[in-house]
Formats: C-alpha cells, structure tokens, sequence
C-alpha cells in the first residue's frame, strides 16, 4: 500500500524554496564556479521537491508492501519518485563534471573562468556608440585589442592577476 | 511470443547508436573501424525507422521496456509524428556523419598529417580556430577521438526523446542529446568554442532544472508521468496547476526551442562549432524543443485558449526579431542562426493555432525545416572550406570558381525562403491556409507576419548569395583556384539538397502522412489506446505480452 499523504511536509518545501533561492541566485554569477555551484543547488531542490511528491517521509519504498490488504499492510513510500531522483542525481553528476572540466579548461585559456560577453553584441554596441553603418567591421574602426582579445581580458568579479604570477603554464590571455 | 514482430523495431534507434557509442569509444585508436561502426549503427537507425514509418501507418506502435505495461513500466511509442521525425532525423545525422568523415573531423590522423592538397587551408582552418596558439598547441586541442562516439550518443538521445512515452523519459532523452551537444559544441577546447559553449551550456542547464522541476509537480498533481494517462488525468486536475505545470513545461521547451525571448543564446553559440555540428545542431535540436511542445501541446493540454494566444504573440516576435537580427548580419554562419530562429516562429504558429490543420502543417514544416537548415550549414562549410571564411564582406566571385557550390546553396536557400513550387512554399501555404481557417484578428496578423518574414528571408538570403557568390570578389588577394572540394564532403551535401527538393515530389503523400500525425496526436483516444489497449490503464504493470501469455497458458 503506498502512503500518499496529500499534505506535504513544510520542512521540506521550506528547503526546496530555500535551494531555489540561492540556486538562481549563484546562476546568474559571471563565474562559471559559482554558476556550477548554483546549478547543483537547483539539482537538489528539484530532486527534493520530486521527493515531497513522492509521499510523507519516513516509510520505505517497497520492503513496505506487505502482502496484507488494506490497513494491514505496512505502509511504505513512493518508489517511483525516488527512482526519477535517483535518474536525475547521476545526470547532474556527469553534467557537474562536464561544467567543471569546462571551467578548468577557460582557467587554461585565460586565467579565469568568467563566462564571456557575446562578441557580436559588443561589436554592435561599438558601431552604435561610434555611429557607424553596421557592415562596417568594427575591429578596423581604431587600433587596439580586437574583440576576442577584450573578451577574453573584460571580467567582472575575478580579480585581474597580479603580473608578478605567473599565468598558468598553458594560459595564453594577453600574451 | 515473436522476437521479430514490428515492435522491435521501436527501440532500435535508441539501442543501436548507445550500443555503438560504447564500441566506437573502446576502439578509438582505430579510426577506420570507428568510421564503419558509426555508419552500420546511423544506417540501421535510419532503416528502422523507415519501417516504423511505415508501421505506425496503421496506428502507434508501443514497446513496453523489460515487459513491465505502462502506466508502472516504461514504453516507448512509436506514433506518425515520432516516427517522421524519428525518420528524417536519421537521414540527416546520416548525410552529416558521412560529410564529417569526409572532412576529416573525425580522424586526427589526417589533422597531424594532413595531406599536401589540403595542408595549407587545414593550417588556415587552425589557426582561424585559435589565431594564437603555437603549433603544439594546436595539435594537442582536438582530441577528436572523441567525436564519433559522442555523435552516436546525441543520435541516441535524439531518438530517445522522440519515442518516448513519459515525461521522464523524455527528460533522459534531452539530457542525453544535450550532454552530447556540450562536448560537441566545445570539440577541441579552443578559447573561442569555451567562450561559446559556456553561454549554451548555462542556458541549456538551466532549461534542464525548470523541466525537471516540471516533472516533479506533474507527478505531485497527477501521480504518473505516463503520457497517455497524463492525458486522461490532467482534464482533471486544478486549473490553476494545470496552467502552471503548462507554462513551466513550454518555458523548459521554448528555451530549447529557441522560440523569441528565450533565443538569444542560439546565434552566438551555434556558429563557433565545426560545420558539421552546427548543421545537426541547426538542424536537430531546436526541433526536438519544438517536437516536445508539439506533443505536450496537443496531447496533454489540448486547449487552453489564454496560452495559445500568448504562443502565437511569441511566434509573431520569434519570427520577425528572428528574420530582423538576420538581415543584419555579415556573415553567413550567424546569418543562418538567425534565419533558424525565425522559422521556428513558423512552427510555434502552427502549434499555437491547435487545429489539426495548422498542426498538420506545422509537422510538415519541421520537416521540411529539417532538411534545408541543415543542408545551408553544410553548404556554409564547404563554403568555409573553400574560401577559408565566412564573412560576406570577405566573399565575392564564387559564383565563377564554384559554380556547383552556388547551385548548391541557392536551392535551399530558395527552399527556405518559400519559393515555389519547393517545399517551403508548401509548408508555408498550409500554415496561412490554418491562419485564415481560425480567422481571429490575431491569426490574421500572424499570417501577415508570415508573409513579411517570408519576403525578408528572401532578402536576406538573396543578399548573402550576391555577396558570396555574385559579386566581384573583394579581397586583395584572389581565391585559390585549385583547391577542389572532396567528392566526400559534397555528395553527402547534395544528398541532402536533393532530399529537401524531394519533399516537393512526395509533398502529397508526407502532407497526408503529417495530417495523420496530427490526428493521431489530437483525437485525444488514438494514443492512449494504444497505450492502454483494454481501455482503462490498470496499474498492474503486467505487460500485454505476459498477460495474455498467462492466459493462453491457461486451460
């Protein structure tokens, strides 16, 4: 017999909310980390609110379901719920893995692991504050850095590197 | 009990790639061996779905995995629209792979010792990938090794999401094809594709949570994430819930769709890809978003007249920011991007419009949508391949030294931007004749809407052919004139070219096809009862299969 009390624990839901909160807060970072950190929050929160549809906490999935009828059996969980958590844990697993690869790999290229501005929306908003038709190439208009280069070198929350360390043994930002 | 009865047929697009992925992982030291795999692995998919075409003719075909019915096990279902879709998208991963094989994507050995023809626009091609890495550098950022398995996996995942049964099901699928896509899409790890692919991967991320957390409270409100059952449920529940479980589903969607205010992430990340990825990518996974809402649209929430209006207003800016933001562009690549999220407006239309006319047309356009962005990205890259860019400011005069390169652009162009008697055309007149059908002022000003995206995608693609292939060439220094394109790279091309033009010749056929795909999704009995055959679902989980062996053993 599976228990689904209608009524679901408040502690619970209380968490999901906090989880969701602080999840959307870290996502919208600049840092790919703390973005991964946000979206691992977000994972549990989902995964408990699956968990809260699941059924009143505490009874087992499964071992529960005596062969009696009725108010004889022994109650027990929802086993559904907590096989799609189950699912959803390993999916964020190899996708964390996959973010933190990616972080490592633009702390590589860079030496640090902001998620970039969209080239093109700065090369537009370079034409409008320079007045200019857009089929002109922007990267021609003055000299300096090119766009991928100012790309790479804008952050906004790491603090810029201190030229006395060096950059990581492969990093090539600037050089 | 029959092995080989139609029904096996179903899980063979999903199994055969996974399968294949594994293999082609365990002998990536032999490339030769990783290329036969994959092609026997996309061919049969491709062959199993053409049977299932074929089969869910006369009605879905349904699989219960591992003899468990649904609504406790899991099924895959195999219905008209699954399996179209299921069929043109193994063409196209199909055509892609061989294009890829051929431009040697695939094989590193070729990268680090390439062959004289090509040596020097490969160096030209690496270095416009990661201008400043060092020659060693170079050469340790594409471990592509890896590119084979990956690509079979996405094919997997693709397949998954289309035949799947329940809402969980469907959420394995996107992730699968979704972790294909990040390592596709930062294949090599060069700054620009990191630069890219960490936007695409956040939002694509973040889709994933909402649609989960939509599972969740489907299953909170309902008590089953079985498609056929949600459908028979939800009619049930609250208003209110079933209003935000709808939106939270389409807002999950619409992100992977790419549909307007949630598309901004798709022109930047699509195009830093190799060609062939951009092309699946173009291709295939904004429908698959648009193949999800078709079906929760129709099946699970057949009419909710609010959010349909609001769809259509959405389809309305995703096709006219969409063409504008094309028009805009100097180079072909994010041109295209553009030009894709404006037809997924087109699509969204008929979805929103919930007649089966419109949702006929819709399928019909999906496919056909399928085929020619798929084959413009191709072409882009044999474009790229030959002139070593894309810019249409650095193009010009290839009209004289390729000629089959102009014709090979030009037809899908043309098919794109819905000129007659192609295929474009014909989706897009079922879509208007939908709009008029519904006859409300805002079908009206959708099928205005249409009509200027249309003419403005002819503009925009009529500009980038005279750019690229019309004009005198622009730059200083002239094009190489001996390069010759591999037969490899524009056979798969032209296949795919052809197939696009094809759809004219089949056009009645596949509009009946696709009108039997609509019905079977919005008749609201035909799928349920093939998934629950006796009528109510009755929640023993004991498949059909064993219960009727049980009673056949029966004296």
């Amino acid at each position: 017999m599976i228990v689904l009390d209608t009524v679901p624990s408040g502690s619970l839901l209380l968490a999901v909310g906090v989880l969701f909160a602080a999840g959307v807060y870290l996502l919208l970072e600049r840092s790919l980390t703390r973005v991964l950190l946000g979206f691992v929050l977000l994972g549990n929160g989902a995964n408990l609110a699956i968990l809260v549809a699941g059924g009143r906490a505490g009874a087992p999935p499964i071992t529960g379901s005596g062969s009696g009828s009725g108010s004889e059996a022994e109650p027990m969980s929802d086993p559904l719920a907590q096989a799609m958590i189950l699912t959803s844990i390993v999916i964020t697993l190899a996708l964390v893995a996959f973010v933190l690869a990616m972080a490592y790999r633009s702390w590589q290229l860079h030496g640090h692991d902001e998620v970039q501005d969209d080239l093109e929306d700065t090369r537009i908003a370079r034409l409008a504050v320079a007045d200019v038709p857009s089929y002109a190439d922007s990267d021609s208009l003055e000299s300096g850095p090119t766009l991928a280069e100012e790309a790479v070198t804008a952050r906004d929350e790491v603090a810029l590197p201190d030229p006395a360390v060096d950059l990581p043994p492969r990093g090539r930002a600037g050089s | 009990m029959n092995l080989w009865t139609v029904q096996t047929l179903v899980p063979l697009p999903v199994l055969v790639p996974l399968f294949a992925a594994g293999l082609a992982l365990a002998l990536h030291r032999y490339e030769r061996v990783q290329r036969v795999i994959s092609v026997v692995a996309l061919s049969v998919a491709v062959a199993a779905a053409a049977g299932l075409v074929v089969a869910a003719n006369d009605g879905p075909v349904v699989v219960d995995l591992g003899g468990w019915a649904a609504p406790v096990g899991v099924n895959l279902v195999a219905d008209p629209l699954a399996a179209i879709m299921l069929l043109v998208s193994s063409i196209m991963l199909l055509c892609v792979l061989l294009y890829s094989m051929a431009q040697g994507i695939a094989d590193s050995n070729e990268r680090t010792a390439p062959t004289t023809k090509n040596a020097r626009l490969l160096r030209e091609a690496l270095e416009a990938q990661d201008p400043d890495a060092d020659e060693s550098g170079r050469r340790d950022v594409l471990p592509v090794a890896i590119f084979h398995p990956t690509y079979l996996i996405l094919a997997a995942g693709v397949a998954d999401a289309f035949l799947a049964g329940d809402l969980f099901n469907l959420y394995v699928g996107f992730e699968i094809l979704l972790a294909a896509s990040y390592v596709l899409l930062t294949l090599g790890g060069t700054s620009e594709r990191i630069r890219a692919g960490s936007v695409y991967v956040v939002v694509a991320l973040l889709s994933s949570i909402v649609f989960l957390l939509a599972v969740g409270l489907v299953y909170a409100a309902t008590g089953t994430v079985n498609m056929a059952q949600l459908a028979e449920r939800l009619p049930d529940i609250d208003p209110g819930v079933r209003l935000g479980i709808q939106a939270l589903l389409l807002l999950a969607f619409g992100i992977k769709a790419a549909i307007f205010p949630l598309s901004a992430w798709l022109p930047d990340s699509y195009p830093t890809a190799p060609a062939p990825v951009t092309a699946v990518f173009a291709g295939l996974l904004t429908k698959v978003g648009v193949y999800a809402i078709l079906r929760t649209q129709t099946l699970l929430f057949p009419s909710n007249e609010k959010l349909e209006a609001v769809l259509l207003v959405l389809a309305l800016a995703t096709m006219l920011v969409g063409i504008l933001g094309a028009v805009a562009q100097d180079d072909v690549k994010r041109l295209l991007s553009f030009t894709l999220v404006s037809h997924i407006g087109y699509m969204i239309f008929g979805v929103a419009l919930a007649t089966q006319a419109s949702t006929a047309a819709a399928i019909f356009y999906v496919v056909h949508h399928i085929t020619v962005q798929t084959a413009l990205f191709l072409v882009v890259g044999l474009i790229e391949r030959r002139s070593g860019t894309t810019s249409l400011d650095r193009l010009g005069g290839l009209a004289r030294l390729a000629p089959g390169l102009a014709i090979l652009f030009f037809v899908p162009a043309m098919n794109l931007a819905g000129i007659p008697p192609l295929s474009g055309f014909l989706g897009k007149v079922g879509l208007l004749e939908a709009g008029v059908l519904d006859g409300s002022v805002l079908a009206w000003v959708l099928v205005a809407g249409s009509v200027v995206t249309s003419l403005l995608t002819l503009y925009a693609m009529i500009r980038a052919w005279n750019k690229a292939f019309w004009q005198a060439s622009t730059d200083k220094e002239p094009l190489p004139e001996q390069d010759r394109l591999p037969w490899g790279m524009v056979g798969p091309t032209a296949a795919l070219v052809a197939v696009g033009v094809s759809l004219t010749v089949v056009a009645g056929p596949l509009y009946d096809y696709a009108e039997r795909a609509a019905a079977t999704v919005m008749d609201g009995h035909t799928y349920i009862e093939a998934v629950f055959p006796d009528g109510a679902p009755r929640g023993t989980g004991e498949s059909n299969e064993v219960t009727s062996d049980a009673e056949e053993d029966r004296p």
